[in-house]
């Protein structure tokens, strides 16, 4: 059997794993309940059901349709999904540690390398005017509680 | 007269300097994202969420809803000027708004859109006032099982009108209303699906998945692609005005537009975006002359810009009255209403009616604020134009991650962001759409709830849903729309209206 729709091959297997997923784990840790007393497995098992079965209809359907050229899912921009991802998850260590003042020019100048037209030149810029007006719109103007200094240095 | 009373009390309302200020702050944010491809008010909305906690419900609110339909008239200046749409609404402006400006008419292309969109807001504006009492009253005759087939009967309709792949897009839908399962179960108190992980017991909070899937999933799926080569006519805008021959084209298509759009609006899967294609559409055929379309009508950009806006202020109609959003927008400001305390539903007309009536009356303002930054003032959005993509996304960066670290002041929140940033990327790669997902993650909750409510009262007879009329009806409608929308006929022609995007 030939995959006639790359895309809707991968959507409907992540639409069969997760909704399987959903359902044994309702069934399995919540009660069920009846019809009468839904208990909290209820409706997600209920949903998981629904969710296979939409899963296996797309599926089908990638299988046997054809589609033009196949919709093939492409190249995957790795340079760009692990940068950004990255640069996220950095800002999340960093700022309950080092600050809003460190914190922010790292996470520019991490994400600003995601893009093909990185220069230093441009990043540093993005990073004192983001970092200088993020301070003024979100700890002056809306006086949100954010660290803007390393916990090491103390207010 | 109730109508003359209430639009007093939101005038008095609207027009307090706070605001106001918040008006205006809206609705130059709105056109300021409208005009910046790659960048939508979802993302935008979702951004700002976290700040409104500083601010009382009112302002917030019109703060919000300036930036939704501003983003309407943003939209047209990209679309009109780089034949890129600034907002996925613009999509159709571009085909003859684009042609008018190489002609040198992109003044009256400007105009045209900006004139089109004000006098739709305006009248947008009269309706939701006109219709939202009496569906309120209808809204406050429906038990647990009508609220439920409302809800289905809103996720198809959100699908059926709105997406590409049926069959993927209720997938979605459901895949959502999943991922509102992670929570604490209302009735029982048992945690589910949470892993013991304490901060997943309270849900996933929507905004994570809002800025994790619609902005940075964007992010890397544009940074993905080549950079684009823009063409700018910034210095053939001159002469805003339209000749009386434009006048004499484009005003009936400005009818034509704001009727089609308002009523479209309504509709669940309405908003915006689809109605700026049917307008598109209409105008293309009830022309004398077909052939001109596609080489610079004033009609191909005055028409789907009415619709665009008129749709824009309607489709706070069901959200204002039953607290059901019609697109992803509106799932926002229903979130956004949550966070500030108020129950979306019927009861926000009585129970805080200065909201109610401020932020209809704040509509009008902010599309008459609207018409004069985006006419006189277009200067400014122009040279916005300009701005590389480079120095705009680590800036959205930015925003996204301080949004969602002060949602609780914990970076778990930042870590669920980053791994629905990956999530969105999936999507992307696989053409499944986001937005029907968000909404049934918003509704996820509403339903379980009506849904068990509705069992427990018929004592676990599921024909309850069928029984009282109602019900009934709202879910044949559903029913009946899947069925049309299979019918060989026009499954063509709307696959035919999706490739066009």
């Amino acid at each position: 059997m030939k995959i006639k729709s790359q895309r809707d091959f991968w959507s409907g297997l992540l639409f069969v794993v997760v909704g399987v997923a959903f359902a044994c784990g309702s069934l399995v840790h919540y009660s069920f309940g009846s019809s009468a007393r839904p208990g909290p497995g209820y409706f997600p098992f209920g949903l998981g059901v629904l969710l296979a079965l939409l899963g296996a209809a797309v599926l089908f359907k990638a299988l046997t349709i054809e589609s033009e050229g196949g919709q093939p899912i492409g190249a995957v921009a790795w340079r760009p999904l692990l940068i950004v991802v990255a640069a996220i998850v950095v800002f999340g260590f960093a700022l309950p540690r080092l600050g809003l003042a460190i914190t922010l020019p790292l996470l520019i100048i991490i994400s600003s390398m995601a893009s093909d037209e990185f220069s230093w030149r441009d990043a540093i810029l993005s990073s004192v005017v983001l970092t200088l007006g993020s301070w003024a719109i979100f700890v002056w103007g809306l006086s949100l509680v954010i660290p803007v200094w390393p916990t090491f240095i103390g207010t | 007269m109730d109508l003359l009373n209430n639009l007093m009390l939101g005038f008095q309302t609207a027009l307090t300097l706070q605001n106001l200020l918040y008006a205006f702050g809206g609705a130059v944010l709105g056109t300021l994202i409208g005009v910046l491809p790659g960048l939508g008010p979802v993302a935008t909305i979702a951004m700002l969420l976290p700040s409104i906690y500083a601010l009382d419900a009112t302002p917030a609110l019109i703060m919000l809803a300036g930036i939704y339909y501003g983003a309407q008239y943003g939209g047209s200046t990209t679309a009109i000027l780089i034949n890129v749409p600034g907002e996925s609404s613009s999509v159709v402006t571009a085909i003859d708004g684009y042609q008018m400006a190489r002609q040198g008419r992109a003044g009256a292309a400007l105009a045209a859109a900006g004139l089109g969109s004000f006098f739709a807001g305006c009248v947008g504006t009269i309706i939701i006032a006109a219709f939202a009492p009496p569906l309120t009253e209808l809204a406050f005759k429906f038990g647990p099982a009508e609220y439920f087939s409302l809800m289905v009967l809103g996720l198809i309709g959100a699908v059926v009108l709105a997406s590409g792949s049926l069959l993927k897009a209720i997938g979605m839908i459901v895949l959502g209303l999943l991922l509102g399962q992670i929570n604490t179960d209302v009735i029982s108190g048992t945690p589910r699906f949470s892993f013991d992980i304490p901060e997943l017991t309270d849900g996933i909070n929507f905004v994570v998945i809002a800025m994790g899937i619609f902005g940075f999933g964007e992010i890397i799926a544009n940074l993905g692609q080549p950079a684009e080569h823009r063409e700018v006519f910034t210095k053939s805008v001159k002469g805003l005005w339209p000749t009386r021959q434009d006048f004499r084209e484009a005003w009936p298509a400005v009818l034509r537009g704001t009727a089609l759009g308002s009523v479209l609006g309504v509709l669940p899967g309405g908003g915006a975006l689809l109605a700026s294609f049917a307008a598109y559409t209409l105008e293309k055929k009830v022309a004398k002359d077909q052939s001109r379309f596609g080489k610079g009508a004033i009609q191909g950009v005055a028409g789907p810009e009415s619709a665009n806006n008129a749709g824009a202020q309607t489709s706070f109609i069901p959200m204002l009255t039953l607290g059901i959003p019609p697109n992803a927008v509106m799932a926002l400001m229903v979130g956004a209403m949550t966070i500030k305390g108020i129950q979306p539903g019927p009861q926000v007309m009585t129970s805080n009616p200065e909201l109610f009536w401020g932020l209809i009356a704040s509509m009008w303002i902010g599309n008459l604020m609207l018409v004069i930054l985006n006419l006189p003032l277009i200067g400014i959005w122009i040279k916005l134009l300009t701005v590389p993509y480079r120095f705009l996304f680590p800036a959205i960066v930015v925003f996204c991650c301080i949004g969602t670290y002060t949602l609780n002041n914990n970076n778990f929140d930042v870590f669920m962001t980053a791994a629905f940033a990956v999530v969105g990327y999936v999507f992307y790669k696989l053409s499944c759409e986001p937005a029907p997902l968000l909404l049934g993650f918003i509704l996820g909750p509403m339903m379980e709830e009506n849904l068990r409510r509705a069992l427990l009262l018929s004592r676990g007879d599921w024909s309850t849903f069928m029984t009282r009329p109602l019900s009934a009806g709202l879910l044949i409608a559903a029913a009946l729309m899947v069925v049309i929308v299979m019918l060989p006929s026009i499954k063509n022609k709307r696959e035919e209206a999706f490739q066009e995007e």
